[in-house]
């Protein structure tokens, strides 16, 4: 079955476009502020909690809701299921823009940036450190993405001869970007569960564990095709074209074997480590996971049933569920169930707030963008 | 305050100009802590007083602490207090002597039983009978006991009617002990003690007394808080020194000529609870006190220190009294003092193991992403409600499978 | 459209290898506890010697160039909060009660000094990506070059003392902590903390002349006196004193793997601030994992082979993208 993906087409400057432009300038003037007086002038950062919602949103939700082309690709070229196909481009291009603004906000919340490039020098790199792990894994990732998405670019130019000459010689490259493009956010979306095992007592045993790697690891995977769902749900409902239905019931089909192993290993680990009557204590930390594993559960039990997997409002209302269940295990392990000591605490700022909308803002302007006038979406056929 | 405000008092208090004896009255009200018009209080107290009587009974003294009142000198207050308060009887002021002065004192006795205030110099000696001081044939204890139940106070000046003094000191051959020891629980005896004390805390305490008729606070040695609540150390201008690090090793080193903290050369300020530091001593400027000069306190006011422990040994720095100041957080969890506490951070507070830090949330923030959340939920509702309505089309659904 | 075998197969195998590349075996490749420098030096801090007078606070000022740190907006001295990048080390009150009792834990209070413990296994060594910080080999001292870190802040997720503090109101921040006065040890000094201390309470030296010394004291009669040693473990100037009762055992002997600062105090440590952790240190945990997932790089070039092996079946058979 030959499909081909065409541009969207239609204006590029709309007023949601405006809209999203504006928040994203007001972050881009927040952002020179933050560099000329500090990250304590615009956040609300402090020695107890060093890391606050840049890294906890715009970084590790960031990127697992940029996991759509990983979790499409492995579905795709490893298990050789090709009607998942037309999702891909799409996919990818919600992965290239989670990821590079993922970037772009570490580089932001780095305080000396200009020696950045010494992660890259091997005489200094601490190959014992988990951060660097992440760090090199996500910027080969972001090169890995973009490479990817070079084919649709290309295409987006079918009068440059030469375009097309380029694009046919990636093909050949396909198989090992491919390849790298599903080993890298395996890799680093794993590790980046294994950043909080040093934290030691400070993370709460709610969600320290050695099988932090495993579960962030999982849980990137499920965002993965939930956010491939949820995605094409919206862009079909916003652009009026056909709704891939059966592809997405299928997916979801997926979705639901891998959030009810989550949760079997989930649970499996807290029980195993003796730590299940912490669920029970009535505090912030109990209630804040009771949450986020109803989420997990409440989502599993609309996809166990395969005529809700069919239906489109049970296919949105269960893949949002799982994307806000893995962002608020990401938020529960980072930040609510992390505990420097009695007397810290910590909320976002609004600057703080107000940059990270901002960089949501220039996501999505992004993806607008390349929708429209790059052939990203599969051709709509008239019968 | 023109003059002719204080018209009801008297133009003369003996050969003191009412105006020098209101400054003198300012003084002592002050260094009791009391508000200005104290003062005036205290004036009029004395000039209504009518020549109060005094008994100022001896014992084993080296009469250092009457020469200490004898140097006061703003005004000169010798005779100021001779003048006004009637000194019926002093073994060293009195100008009779022998018979004719014990004369004086039964007859002052019989006439103001319960209105004068007993004044006691000096230790008692308890053995033996007491022999080891005689007054007019009899031991200074019988002497004492006589006297106290018809007094309307009982102050002993200085360290020996205190606690003993120096002729407490170790083997204390003469079973010398303080004057509220020689008299029992039964009497409340104010002390003050010091080798000798500064005279303003001896003169503020029997103002203090004449004029409201009650005893200032006193702490469990029976000791005024005003002049005894804080340790020498605490109030001592070399301080900063100790703080630092910054120590005197011998006499007349580089140390020592700079002024450095005398602890280490054996300074028992912080063991000792006086005011020397304060209101110094002779009334000729700063410095004035022995710490000051350079000579190490040796703790002349304080039973157990004083006359007991070694000179040159260091001092037990036990005596601290930590506090924690009273922290609040402001929006944004930011650190503050409580709203009254906008004085000076007194350095001997200290930081609770667990203060608040960090930056919380403020109303702005907490409304914006409640703001967001709900209209991400409200949307997430809209579209939910209209895919349900959506038929759904797809595109594989018009081919063959 | 139902699953043929061969798709089943190829589920398996990929789902196999992703899920076995994540999952932890046992901690038979655990890394090896590191064990402690034999010429390490260190501090014995002794809270029931303390008496607050806060002389090393000044004395580490002064010898870091430190500015004073305040409270709140309105405050003149230095009265800091907390450890912060102006304030390497703060004396800290604990009052319970009345707290009139020194080193007693009912109605009474005790001084505890908080600043880096300089561990055997240090996490932030561990954390940091660029090897901003590092341990000295021979004195063991944990060190800061700011010319190499990036500002990530990892080394304060890290550390179970919340010692690395960051400069968050500078355009060019920098990580601050206690260095030890690795300036002065060069030139043949000592931390200027033990210098100044009047009482004997903060105590310089080698880590295995003081942890003898942390159990001499342990050895002593309560209420008995006995003679302290000032400033340095080695000094010959003693204090005598009598003896507090002290807890039984050695703060920092083997807490998150052992550290060269080592604390004794007369009320349990917990009530202190200071946190109770297992033997086992946090870079340890941490590096097992990565070690084990990612030894020589083993599993992720065997991972990748595998992908690519399947991609490169799968794709030509097809039409590219």
């Amino acid at each position: 079955m030959a499909e081909t993906s065409t541009p969207l087409g239609g204006k590029i400057v709309t007023k949601p476009f405006m809209v999203l432009a504006a928040l994203a300038a007001m972050a881009g003037l927040l952002i020179i502020y933050r560099y000329l007086y500090g990250l304590g002038a615009v956040t609300n950062l402090s020695d107890g909690y060093p890391w606050g919602i840049w890294i906890t949103y715009d970084v590790l939700v960031g990127t697992a809701l940029g996991c759509g082309g990983y979790a499409m690709a492995v579905l795709v070229y490893i298990f050789n299921r090709w009607e998942y196909h037309p999702l891909v481009r799409s996919a990818v291009l919600t992965s290239v823009f989670g990821y590079t603004l993922a970037a772009v906000a570490i580089f932001l919340d780095i305080g000396r940036y200009w020696n950045g490039y010494n992660l890259f020098l091997p005489w200094h790199v601490n190959f014992n450190s988990v951060l660097v792990e992440v760090a090199l894994c996500i910027a080969a990732y972001v090169l890995v993405l973009w490479l990817e998405l070079t084919p649709t670019v290309l295409e987006g130019h079918p009068q440059s001869a030469k375009a097309q000459t380029n694009r046919d010689r990636l093909e050949r490259w396909l198989p090992i970007i491919v390849a790298l493009g599903i080993l890298l956010p395996t890799m680093h979306q794993s590790s980046l569960g294994t950043l909080m095992i040093i934290a030691g007592h400070k993370l709460s045993p709610l969600w320290q564990t050695q099988l932090l790697p495993l579960f962030f690891l999982l849980s990137a995977i499920i965002m993965g095709y939930a956010v491939t769902v949820f995605e094409s749900l919206l862009s079909s409902l916003a652009f009026r074209r056909p709704f891939e239905t059966p592809l997405l019931a299928r997916i979801s089909g997926v979705m639901a074997w891998l959030v009810g192993l989550y949760l079997v290993l989930r649970f499996g680990d807290l029980a195993f480590r003796g730590e299940l009557s912490l669920i029970f204590q009535g505090n912030l930390n109990s209630l804040m996971f009771l949450l986020e594993n109803y989420l997990f559960l409440q989502a599993l039990l609309i996809l166990m049933s395969p005529g809700r997997r069919a239906h489109l409002r049970w296919l949105f209302v269960a893949a949002g569920c799982l994307l806000l269940a893995g962002s608020l295990y990401r938020f529960n392990a980072f930040l609510i169930g992390y505990n420097p000591g009695p007397g810290w605490s910590y909320f976002p700022a609004l600057p703080e707030i107000l940059i990270t909308l901002g960089i949501v803002a220039l996501e999505l302007m992004g993806y607008l963008y390349f929708v429209k006038r790059y052939p990203v979406l599969p051709q709509v056929e008239h019968a | 305050m023109k003059d002719k405000d204080l018209d009801h008092l008297p133009p003369q208090y003996g050969l003191v100009s009412r105006r020098d004896f209101l400054k003198f009255c300012t003084l002592a009200a002050a260094s009791l802590g009391l508000p200005l018009g104290a003062g005036v209080k205290f004036a009029e107290a004395v000039a209504a007083l009518k020549r109060p009587p005094v008994i100022w009974l001896s014992g084993q003294e080296c009469t250092g602490c009457t020469e200490s009142l004898l140097r006061s000198t703003h005004p000169t207050v010798e005779h100021l207090i001779l003048d006004l308060i009637s000194l019926d009887y002093h073994e060293a002021l009195s100008i009779p002597s022998g018979h004719l002065v014990e004369e004086a004192k039964k007859k002052s006795l019989q006439e103001n039983q319960g209105k004068f205030i007993l004044v006691t110099e000096g230790a008692i000696p308890m053995k033996d009978g007491g022999v080891y001081c005689m007054i007019g044939g009899r031991p200074a204890l019988e002497v004492l006991r006589e006297t106290a139940p018809l007094a309307a106070a009982i102050v002993a000046i200085g360290s020996c009617a205190s606690w003993g003094g120096i002729p407490s000191g170790s083997p204390n051959p003469t079973g010398a002990v303080s004057t509220q020891e020689a008299l029992g629980g039964k009497f409340k005896v104010i002390n003050i003690p010091g080798c000798p004390p500064n005279p303003y805390n001896f003169l503020s305490t029997v103002l203090y007394f004449l004029t409201y008729k009650a005893l200032p606070e006193l702490d469990n040695k029976g000791r005024p808080m005003f002049a005894y609540r804080r340790l020498i150390h605490e109030g001592c201008e070399r301080r900063p020194h100790f703080d630092a690090g910054r120590f005197a090793l011998e006499f007349d080193d580089e140390g020592h000529r700079r002024g450095w903290c005398l602890y280490k050369l054996g300074c028992k300020g912080p063991e000792t609870y006086n005011n020397c530091p304060a209101i110094l001593f002779g009334d000729v400027g700063p410095r004035s006190w022995p710490v000051g000069t350079g000579c190490p306190c040796f703790g002349c006011s304080e039973q157990g220190v004083g006359f007991t422990a070694p000179i040159p040994a260091q001092a037990n720095l036990k005596y601290v009294t930590p506090s924690i100041p009273p922290y609040e957080t402001g929006e944004g969890g930011e650190v503050r003092l409580g709203g009254r506490a906008l004085r000076l951070t007194p350095p001997d507070t200290y930081p609770p193991i667990a203060a608040p830090a960090g930056h919380g949330p403020s109303a702005t923030t907490v409304g914006l992403l409640a703001g967001l959340a709900g209209v991400a939920l409200g949307a997430g509702a809209a579209t939910t409600l209209k895919l349900g309505k959506e038929k759904s089309k797809s595109v594989s659904e018009t081919k063959e499978d | 459209m139902g699953l043929s075998r061969r798709d089943f197969l190829k589920t398996a195998v990929g789902g196999g290898i992703m899920l076995a590349s994540n999952l932890t075996p046992a901690p038979a490749a655990a890394r090896e506890p590191k064990a402690r420098l034999p010429e390490a030096v260190g501090i014995l801090y002794d809270a029931t010697l303390c008496i607050g007078c806060k002389a090393c606070m000044t004395a580490c000022k002064e010898f870091n160039h430190l500015p004073p740190d305040h409270s709140h907006p309105g405050s003149l001295w230095d009265d800091p909060v907390d450890l912060s990048a102006k304030t390497y080390n703060i004396v800290k009150l604990y009052k319970q009660g009345t707290g009139k009792h020194k080193d007693q834990e009912v109605d009474g209070y005790s001084f505890i000094r908080r600043f880096c413990m300089h561990c055997v296994d240090p996490a932030c060594t561990s954390a940091c990506p660029v090897s901003a910080l590092t341990k000295d080999p021979t004195t063991g001292v944990v060190r800061y070059n700011k010319d190499v870190c990036i500002g990530c802040r990892y080394c304060q997720i890290a550390c179970p003392f919340n010692i690395p503090k960051f400069q968050w109101d500078t355009a060019f921040p920098q990580i601050k902590k206690c260095q030890l006065c690795d300036h002065r040890l060069i030139r043949g000094g000592y931390a200027a903390c033990c210098e100044f201390c009047p009482n004997g309470a903060s105590l310089f030296g080698p880590v295995q002349e003081l942890r003898k010394e942390a159990q001499r004291r342990l050895a002593l009669p309560p209420g008995s006196t006995a003679a302290f040693p000032l400033h340095r473990v080695d000094s010959g100037e003693f204090l005598y004193k009598t003896v507090a009762r002290y807890q039984s055992y050695v703060y920092g002997e083997k807490d998150g793997g052992g550290s060269q600062v080592i604390i004794l105090a007369g009320v349990p440590y917990t009530h202190l601030g200071l946190p109770t952790l297992p033997d086992e240190s946090g870079a340890s945990s941490s590096e097992t994992l990565m070690h084990t997932l990612y030894k020589g790089m083993i599993g992720p070039y065997v991972l990748l082979g595998g992908l690519f092996y399947l991609v490169y079946t799968n794709t030509s058979k097809k039409d590219l993208p």
